[in-house]
């Protein structure tokens, strides 16, 4: 690889990197198979537990799979994240990070390349959890465009986790560091208004943190193009949020390679 | 010294070992603690707006509905975790010094089981604790509690067996998902949310058949005050205990003869 490299330009050394990293993820059925098999069972689980609370006076929705479809592009985002994160670690536990600091790949090549597996994870899941609704009855109330741009927000949020996960995998260097960050993921999605509409959350504090979780946001944007149809608000909140996170992320990220490199 | 009193030994042993690593390692003790915590504020906290939907006819409330389904759970994950601990052992070496040493191998499950249901009871405690500081509303009489106390501790004997024959088998961490993914079916198959009359399609059809509702209907009449389906549990775990005991040392068998 780094003959190629030495010649190349920034997109071929992206592309380079973000084909390993693609074909690392094919290469491995659990890291493809769990994230996106486990988020639907959970769907179907809670979709069946949890559809008697759309009798409660002010339930935004019918059903509750409708309501709940949002949740496994979340936690898809969640496991795409991890695993990325993951792969990065072992990059630079086994020193490969080093290798390719020898060569003349960029920072920034670098960087791209690691993110276009979690993007590649981030696409196929969030494809799949919209065939999957659509399969089992789920009406998209802002239609066919609104579907596209449900794609959209599910990818930039993803993109957004994966940037996340990046930053936690330069900085802490082990894959046990980024493992340690999966609970914390899991809070901010448990502690939202994933699983049930803020106004209808009983126990105040809840609500409060739940108002304050950026991750709510981010449920209620892809949520309100399922159920409510185009909500400019909902959506701006959650490409807002999501771009912020990504822009956050993404420059945390270089920081956090460069001092690597440097280190090296 | 007899068979019995070598089982013991081994038992103890290992038992000590297991409740020692845990109490004194926090990375060991703190997943089993945090995740059923978590677990009880997430549901208890965000979806108590869930008690007046209608027909939801439990009288303590849904912070009490929600701790019988944390105790069940942190139980039968209390076991899990203790199959990630002996699938290490294997990795690591370290049981296959411990097959060559222990005079009795049987202890040695005895002794996972011990301290997986050691570990349990501190969970139990520290969630109940939490329970009550959150405003849990606890109608059951103190042999009530006792009571979902045993029967809690009974779910962390069968996962420990079921992670254990898996551990034994594969005998590597990477068994993980294959312990805890049928434990996580089991439990979310069952009446996690509302009682059953209120779950709706496939997953209640499932449910009523599900030995996992049984336990959690048990442990709900338990913190209320209204035991229920008790003979039906007892049965239900001796059932499940007998099945996984045959699992477990299968299990062991399989590790003895890898060497």
């Amino acid at each position: 690889m780094s003959a190629a490299i030495a010649h190349s330009s920034l997109p071929t050394q992206v592309g380079l990197l973000a084909g390993r990293a693609v074909r690392r993820i094919l290469r491995q059925p659990a890291q493809l198979v769990f994230p996106i098999l486990f988020p639907l069972i959970l769907l179907g689980v809670n979709a069946s537990g949890l559809d008697a609370a759309t009798n409660l006076p002010g339930f935004p929705s019918a059903s509750y799979l409708d309501f709940a479809l949002a949740i496994p592009f979340m936690q898809g985002a969640l496991f795409a994240a991890l695993n990325g994160g993951q792969d990065l670690a072992r990059d630079i536990q086994n020193g490969f990070l080093d290798r390719l600091a020898l060569t003349p790949m960029s920072g920034a090549a670098l960087l791209a390349g690691q993110l276009g597996g979690a993007l590649f994870m981030g696409v196929v899941s969030a494809m799949l959890y919209l065939v999957t609704g659509l399969l089992f009855g789920v009406g998209i109330a802002s239609g066919v465009g609104g579907a596209l741009v449900l794609l959209a927000l599910a990818i930039v949020i993803s993109f957004a986790f994966a940037c996340f996960g990046t930053f936690v995998a330069l900085r802490a260097g082990t894959g046990e560091a980024v493992q340690g960050f999966f609970p914390l993921f899991f809070v901010l999605l448990f502690l939202s208004s994933a699983f049930f509409p803020r106004n209808l959350i009983e126990q105040d504090w809840f609500r409060t943190v739940a108002t304050y979780n950026p991750v709510s946001y981010m449920v209620e944007g892809l949520r309100s193009l399922v159920i409510t149809g185009w909500d400019a608000q909902a959506l701006l909140q959650a490409f807002g949020i999501s771009a912020a996170a990504v822009v956050l992320f993404l420059a945390l990220s270089s920081r956090a390679l460069r001092m690597r490199l440097v280190r090296t | 010294m007899s068979a019995l009193a070598r089982t013991r030994s081994v038992a103890f042993a290992v038992a000590w070992r297991g409740i020692h690593n845990a109490f004194t390692n926090p990375a060991f003790l703190l997943p089993s603690v945090l995740f059923p915590l978590f677990f009880f504020i997430a549901f208890a906290g965000g979806l108590s707006g869930v008690q007046n939907v209608p027909n939801f006819d439990f009288k303590s409330g849904y912070t009490s509905f929600q701790f019988a389904f944390v105790c069940v759970q942190a139980a039968a994950f209390g076991g899990v975790f203790t199959g990630f601990a002996i699938a290490a052992d294997f990795e690591f070496g370290f049981a296959r010094r411990l097959l060559l040493a222990a005079p009795n191998h049987g202890g040695i499950v005895i002794g996972y089981m011990i301290s997986a249901m050691t570990r349990a009871a501190f969970v139990l405690a520290v969630v109940f604790v939490a329970g009550l500081i959150s405003g849990m509303s606890v109608d059951g009489s103190l042999a009530d509690l006792l009571a979902l106390l045993a029967l809690a501790l009974a779910v962390s004997a069968v996962s420990t067996l079921w992670a254990a024959g898996i551990a034994m088998r594969i005998r590597t961490m990477q068994a993980g998902p294959v312990m805890q993914m049928p434990v996580f079916i089991l439990l979310f198959l069952a009446p996690v949310y509302v009682p059953l009359n209120l779950v709706a399609g496939w997953v209640h059809d499932v449910a009523r058949f599900n030995p996992a509702t049984a336990l959690l209907e048990a442990a709900r009449g338990f913190i209320s005050g209204e035991p229920t389906k008790v003979g039906i549990t007892a049965a239900c775990l001796a059932g499940m205990f007998a099945l996984t005991v045959l699992w477990a040392r299968g299990g062991l068998r399989s590790a003895e003869r890898a060497g």
